[in-house]
């Protein structure tokens, strides 16, 4: 199973849940969405994709390399605007409109859907412009943390499975960004060919859309496609 | 009141060093000496391999930073208690055994380097005479790898005459040098000497180089000094404690005082009788030296004057000493104020009744003058 | 092949990095070389390894650090905060900065073997003939090994050319500051622009390849000059 590194730890805590109740053996991989998706392309043997964002799987769809109709929507991210410097971020977007920091990170939107939402959040506030020239972009979100968190980014745009944990703000200070701002970070799942005939990951695949899996989903601050809707 | 003021000779070359070398990787050495020479001519530094006498040249280059040290050479404080001049401060030429040219330069460059960081200005006159004699204008434009060991060795030695030294060291510089390669050396060595007024001091462990070049001898074993004095002095003692073999000998200074013509001799006066030598074409009145071995000197009771023996010397039995084959003994003898050194077997000293003070016959089968 | 205009931009980036990381590499690495092929100090096994870490450690690792201790909060950070330089992270003279440490033992180690292999010989010789220390160094160390100083320069060059984990972790992504190529080539293969990809790698390939062949036939040139000094 190839799992988008920035879901690793629910993905962790579903997998157990699933091993639990099924029976069956789940063996995880983390890594990049786009280096599975050229892995997966030259014939990696994975049986399962969560992708990081819709387009990948939707590639690999168009490609056949999925079992038809299997693409589905298992999380949706949220985004935050976050800071670790004490009161630098209050629960609103004023300190993006005050403007007065030297860099603010974000990540690459070219690749990652959490960028794309960054900025589309900026776009709607009317602040592209004029922050623009103060982006850092992290290559995926992970690193994004880091420029914030080791403070080289004053403040910057994460995912608030990032900095959340048992439904609390775990460190520094964040502006949850209301869903709203922008469109929602969809991060899709795929039924790879490769598995069209296990019945594990069939199986799988049905518990990520079960009510326990939606619990672990928003203790990490993710919500469902139908929280969304 | 008197102050005591180190008095520092105006003519000598006064060294004191001490240095240990607690080293793992070989075995443990020490160097301690305390030695005075002339400040002008060739000192040869004699020892065996091991011995010390390439650390205490390079201690007087500075090369080496001695634990405790003093160096005046000819009035000038090199080192002492509280200075220490590095080596590119010392005035100094020296001559490596083993090629020591840059290879990224020619001859020429090699030359130039020397020329451009010499103390004062190289007169065109100075650099005729090296060129001269030591003959190398025609290999210049060489790089060293095309030079022969002998001619790489002759412009290293060029090369330390025109950095326009007050000290000379060479260390072995003919070491390295087969004997044919040697041979064609020395006689540019032997006019370096009558032409430059620059001390030598000189590394050696080959006794021919001695015999011929050394006005002045320091020998040391295990890096202490055993012996230091002049030529004749050292070399006709038989107390030292090494063993030179075949090469045991003495080297004795005297004076073409007649040319047989019909028979090619030379008969040469010093200090203690006459010899006969084979004639080496030196005019009537020159200084020579003549080597006389030991080996080549056998003894007897009464003078025969029927043998071929040239050269027959009156002597008295001055001591006697083991050589390091327990057949053989050595026997120094007394002629005038000089020593001859015989080496016979301990039956001969047994049957001749050998003991200090007993007076008998040299015969001297062979004498070679060296210069 | 065909480069866009950020290509283009990311080209020319690289080249003004790696050129000037080279020049500071060759000024502090040459003393670092210099003192570790000479000393005989305990301290010369602890700083051939901090020097050769880059060697075995994940740039991201080197990176992680570099991020953190060029932060507002890190050692590094404190002190050019105090300058007035503000953080390092996210500018040029950060990937600067982190491009040396990272391309540091491909610097130092071709000169350290070159100053070994010329011995004692030559410098002692040199100070008999009233050399002092900077006439031995360039009239002596520079010319006998310069094929170790080229090789130095054309290595530190060339990998810095090819790093890409400690710039991505301390750059940050900005064209025409911290977008170098490999960067480049990583922001094209995450977004599927497989052509382009190829494109700039193949490039890379090219380049990496002539350097090394450089290097080499260059090595076996000079080597029988460098072998004549060993008697």
């Amino acid at each position: 199973m190839a799992v988008a590194s920035n879901f690793t730890a629910p993905m962790k805590e579903i997998a157990a849940a699933f091993e639990r109740s099924s029976g069956h053996r789940v063996t995880l991989s983390f890594g990049s969405s786009g280096k599975f998706f050229a892995q997966i392309k030259h014939g990696a043997p994975f049986q399962v994709f969560f992708s990081a964002d819709r387009a990948k799987p939707e590639a690999l769809e168009k490609a056949g390399l999925v079992v038809p109709e299997s693409r589905f929507t298992y999380a949706v991210g949220a985004l935050a605007l976050w800071s670790v410097r004490p009161g630098y971020v209050d629960d609103d977007s004023a300190r993006l409109k005050k403007g007065d920091f030297r860099k603010l990170a974000l990540a690459n939107p070219k690749l990652a859907p959490y960028g794309m939402a960054a900025v589309e959040v900026l776009q709607n506030l009317k602040l592209k412009e004029a922050t623009q020239a103060k982006w850092v972009y992290g290559e995926n979100i992970s690193q994004t943390y880091q420029f914030v968190g080791s403070g080289n980014a004053e403040l910057g745009f994460v995912a608030v499975s990032q900095i959340m944990d048992k439904g609390r703000i775990a460190k520094g200070f964040a502006w949850i960004v209301p869903g709203e701002l922008h469109d929602p970070i969809r991060q899709d799942a795929v039924l790879l060919k490769r598995g069209a005939h296990s019945d594990a990951a069939r199986a799988l695949l049905h518990f990520v859309r079960g009510e326990k899996a939606a619990q672990i989903l928003q203790s990490y601050g993710y919500k469902t496609l139908a929280d969304v809707n | 009141m008197i102050l005591n003021t180190p008095s520092v000779d105006a003519n000598r070359i006064h060294a004191r060093f001490s240095l240990d070398y607690p080293d793992a990787k070989g075995p443990a050495f020490s160097l301690d000496v305390d030695v005075t020479v002339p400040g002008n001519g060739i000192t040869i530094i004699f020892g065996q391999s091991g011995s010390g006498k390439t650390t205490f040249l390079r201690c007087v280059a500075g090369l080496e930073k001695p634990d405790r040290g003093r160096l005046a050479v000819n009035g000038d404080i090199w080192q002492s208690e509280t200075t220490f001049l590095p080596t590119h401060k010392r005035p100094l030429g020296y001559v490596f055994q083993e090629s020591s040219l840059f290879p990224h330069l020619t001859a020429k460059g090699n030359l130039a380097y020397a020329l451009k960081r010499s103390g004062s200005a190289v007169t065109s006159e100075l650099y005729d005479r090296v060129m001269g004699i030591m003959g190398i204008e025609p290999v210049l434009q060489r790089y060293p790898d095309r030079l022969s060991g002998g001619e790489r060795q002759r412009v290293a030695i060029a090369r330390a005459l025109l950095i326009q030294p007050r000290l000379l060291l060479m260390d072995e510089p003919l070491a390295s040098l087969d004997a044919a390669r040697k041979q064609e050396i020395l006689p540019y060595l032997e006019r370096l000497r009558s032409t430059f007024d620059i001390p030598v001091l000189y590394v050696s462990h080959a006794m021919d180089e001695v015999a011929r070049l050394a006005d002045h001898t320091v020998v040391l074993d295990q890096g202490r000094v055993v012996a230091q004095g002049n030529l004749t002095e050292v070399f006709s003692r038989i107390d030292l404690p090494m063993r030179f073999g075949d090469e045991t000998g003495v080297v004795l200074k005297g004076r073409v005082v007649e040319r047989d013509t019909r028979w090619h001799l030379s008969r040469v006066a010093f200090d203690g009788g006459e010899l006969w030598v084979r004639d080496g074409g030196d005019a009537l009145d020159r200084w020579v030296r003549v080597r006389v071995l030991a080996k080549d000197v056998s003894l007897a009771l009464a003078s025969h004057g029927d043998t071929s023996i040239l050269n027959r010397l009156p002597v008295e039995v001055a001591e006697l000493s083991q050589d390091q084959d327990e057949a053989i003994a050595l026997v120094r003898l007394k002629t005038g104020p000089a020593y001859l050194i015989a080496r016979v077997t301990q039956r001969s000293v047994h049957q001749l009744k050998l003991e200090p003070g007993k007076r008998l016959w040299a015969q001297i089968k062979s004498v070679a003058i060296v210069r | 092949m065909s480069f866009s205009e950020a290509d283009i931009a990311a080209i020319w980036l690289t080249l003004r990095l790696a050129t000037t990381v080279t020049l500071v590499l060759m000024v502090i690495g040459t003393p670092i070389a210099w003192w570790l092929a000479r000393t005989r100090s305990w301290w010369k096994g602890p700083v051939g390894a901090v020097v050769a870490l880059p060697l075995v450690l994940p740039p991201t690792v080197l990176g992680f650090y570099l991020l953190v201790a060029m932060g507002p909060n890190g050692p590094i950070g404190q002190v050019t905060q105090s300058l007035g330089l503000g953080t390092l992270p996210f500018t040029f003279w950060g990937l600067v900065v982190g491009s040396v440490f990272y391309s540091m033992p491909f610097v130092v180690q071709p000169i350290q073997n070159a100053i070994e292999a010329l011995g004692e010989r030559p410098l002692e010789v040199a100070a008999t003939l009233r050399a002092g220390p900077w006439d031995r160094f360039f009239t002596v160390v520079l010319p006998l090994a310069k094929p170790g100083f080229l090789t130095a320069a054309i290595l530190g060059f060339a990998h810095t050319v090819g790093e890409f984990g400690v710039v991505l972790m301390i750059g940050g992504n900005i064209p025409g500051e911290t977008r170098v190529v490999s960067v480049q080539i990583y922001d094209h293969v995450e977004a599927l622009e497989y052509a382009q990809a190829h494109a700039l790698s193949g490039a890379m390939v090219i380049f990496s390849f002539v350097v090394l062949l450089v290097v080499y036939g260059y090595q076996r040139m000079q080597a029988p000059l460098g072998m004549k000094y060993r008697v």
